[in-house]
């Protein structure tokens, strides 16, 4: 850099003093710092196309080769007009957020790694704000993420129904922040990065194949059935596919066979219930979280 | 507020281990203050402290007029920070970096633009804000931080080796740019570094080692408090030559950077005497002023490139693991 140039420039930084007072905290400060958070998110998931694409492999191979594949096969189990890719559409699309979700809250060891987790840490802000920004940013990004393979529900004979969908989304988006939620409370403890993807895959496709997104809940083995009703996903898989064969013109037998809903020994557990449950473990989970994130050395 | 850092009787436990055995000192409005010790000294513990990342185990310090215990978030507010390992995200830009940070320090929305600008003009990055920080070199990522840490007006400024694992230009860039900021902005820096060049830039020096403070005073003051030459020779056989140099002058000798080094009144009366009564044979001699490359060893036993070695070699395992720089 040419020495006069650099003259020039601090001469004119000289000229202008700029008076910052940074204000007492508040509970406005906390938001904004809560939203900036939120914000890095989102930039960052627009400048990471790939990431947007790859997370689609997954759900894509499972309601286009897997569905496909079986559909012959399943189709002596299903009643007529159900093909099986609309079946189990609603649970690939609960695991088009799950990688994303969970990734999303990978970010935080990745900051841990690079640095930049400091930034945020030494901050004269509550740490809630941070962990919240983060929960909700993640939450966005894999709805986002859920939207994308909302476009695909055509292909797999669901009806691009206003409710329905304003449903579906808004189910993603409960889902997706119960997950980044459980994603940042694992971020917490654990400091590398490859324990963290081992640890979740660990987790991911347990969750997955227990919550009855490739088959029905009911006449299971008896360990099966506990195990399901053990797997949260269950309780979120449920309500999508319920909204999605409420908008199908198919027999009530027909979906009471594919839709027959979560119960515990015997008693039909409300759709309103198994939400509310999805959303207390979302809450619960942030909650420790947050009381992770306070501790100091 | 008289005293910008004030520590009183500061210690840090982990477990077993004592990190900081008590230490006491102040750092006075407006003061270049150099911390300087080897690694595992309790240099990283003191400085951790004193920006509120970790807890003393006993004993206060005050930063900026704040206890940094009880009063953690104003603290917070009145000090900028710059690490050793760079704290940037690589995936924004330089300007969204600077915004992230104004945002949680909660700098006025109508104060950001000029001071944005002004801070980022004395660093010489107001043309490259747009670009993703992953474009920067090494040198442009730490004056970034520098911006950064300046953004929300801080009282004090920390640098935790602001020039580690730079190039040598870059080095006296960065401390252009550092000079620069003492003229112009009301503040008060407490720096660490590894080179004993830099450290004389500061208006005082600390030396911690062992958790305890061994000398603190101007870089003139302990210069002056050696009093002696540096000889530093290379011969055949450099045992043979410690224990000669034991025996027939009575110096305490040792081996730092390969050479046979130590140190004696009047150097330039003393070689012409070591030729003649050292029974081993001499490749060659330096004689050396007293430096704060003496003062550090004569303090704590170890040249600082001794210290720094091992600091270079962690950085050069880091670099391979991400495969960076």
């Amino acid at each position: 850099m040419a020495q006069d140039t650099l003259q020039v420039r601090q001469e004119r930084a000289l000229t202008e003093t700029i008076r910052v007072a940074v204000p007492e905290r508040s509970l406005r400060h906390d938001l904004r710092a809560a939203s900036i958070v939120w914000r890095r998110e989102l930039i960052r998931f627009r400048s990471d196309r790939l990431r947007a694409i790859t997370s689609l492999v997954q759900p894509i191979l499972f309601l286009f080769v897997l569905g496909t594949g079986l559909s012959r096969l399943a189709s002596h189990g299903l009643p007529s007009g159900v093909d099986f890719q609309t079946f189990i559409y609603p649970g690939v699309l609960a695991m088009s957020v799950l990688f994303t979700s969970i990734f999303s809250a990978a970010s935080i060891v990745w900051d841990r790694e690079f640095g930049f987790l400091r930034e945020m840490l030494v901050a004269p802000v509550r740490r809630w704000a941070i962990v919240v920004g983060k929960c909700l940013g993640g939450a966005t990004v894999a709805t986002f993420q859920g939207l994308i393979f909302l476009i695909l529900a055509g292909v797999a004979h669901v009806p691009y129904n206003p409710v329905l969908l304003l449903t579906l989304v808004g189910e993603l988006l409960l889902l997706s922040f119960t997950l980044t939620a459980f994603g940042v409370m694992m971020a917490a403890r654990i400091k590398q990065i490859q324990a963290f993807m081992a640890l979740t895959q660990m987790f991911v496709l347990p969750l997955f194949f227990l919550s009855g997104a490739l088959y029905p809940l009911n006449g299971l083995p008896a360990w099966l059935t506990v195990l399901t009703r053990i797997d949260p996903l269950t309780y979120i898989v449920d309500p999508m596919r319920h909204a999605v064969f409420d908008h199908l013109s198919i027999s009530p037998l027909a979906v009471h066979v594919l839709s027959p809903g979560v119960t515990w020994f015997g008693w039909a557990v409300p759709l309103g219930l198994s939400l509310a449950m999805v959303a207390a473990m979302g809450v619960a989970m942030l909650g420790i979280a947050i009381a992770e994130f306070r501790k100091t050395e | 507020m008289s005293q910008a850092i004030e520590v009183t009787r500061l210690t840090k436990k982990y477990g077993e281990i004592d990190a900081v055995r008590g230490i006491d000192f102040e750092v006075a409005a407006g003061e270049t203050f150099g911390f300087l010790g080897p690694n595992g000294a309790g240099k990283s513990t003191t400085i951790k402290i004193l920006c509120t990342l970790a807890d003393p185990t006993s004993g206060t310090a005050r930063v900026a007029g704040y206890d940094v215990t009880t009063q953690r978030d104003t603290v917070r507010r009145n000090i900028g920070l710059v690490f050793q390992e760079t704290t940037l995200d690589s995936y924004l830009t330089g300007e969204q970096n600077l915004r992230f940070h104004a945002d949680l320090y909660g700098v006025p929305k109508a104060a950001f633009a000029p001071r944005l600008r002004q801070v980022l003009e004395m660093v010489g990055l107001w043309e490259r804000r747009s670009n993703v920080v992953a474009t920067y070199s090494g040198g442009m990522q730490r004056r970034l931080e520098i911006a950064r840490g300046l953004l929300h007006a801080p009282r004090v400024l920390f640098l935790d080796e602001p020039t580690v694992g730079l190039d040598p230009q870059t080095r006296v860039s960065i401390w252009e740019y550092i000079n620069e900021l003492k003229r112009r902005e009301d503040i008060t820096i407490f720096l660490t570094t590894h080179y004993m060049d830099e450290a004389e830039n500061c208006d005082r020096i600390a030396i911690i080692d062992h958790g305890k403070i061994v000398a603190l005073d101007t870089p003139e003051e302990l210069k002056a408090s050696i009093g002696r030459d540096r000889v530093q020779i290379s011969t055949a056989d450099d045992q043979a030559a410690i224990r000669a140099l034991a025996e027939v002058f009575g110096a305490e000798a040792a081996v730092h950077e390969n050479l046979v080094t130590f140190s004696v009144e009047s150097g330039e009366h003393f070689v012409p005497q070591l030729f003649a009564r050292l029974p081993v044979a001499i490749r060659s001699v330096s004689v050396s002023r007293p430096s704060l490359d003496d003062v550090f060893m004569s303090y704590t036993g170890k040249t600082i490139r001794d210290a720094e070695a091992t600091i270079g070699e962690r950085n050069r395992r880091i670099a391979t693991r991400f495969g960076r720089r």
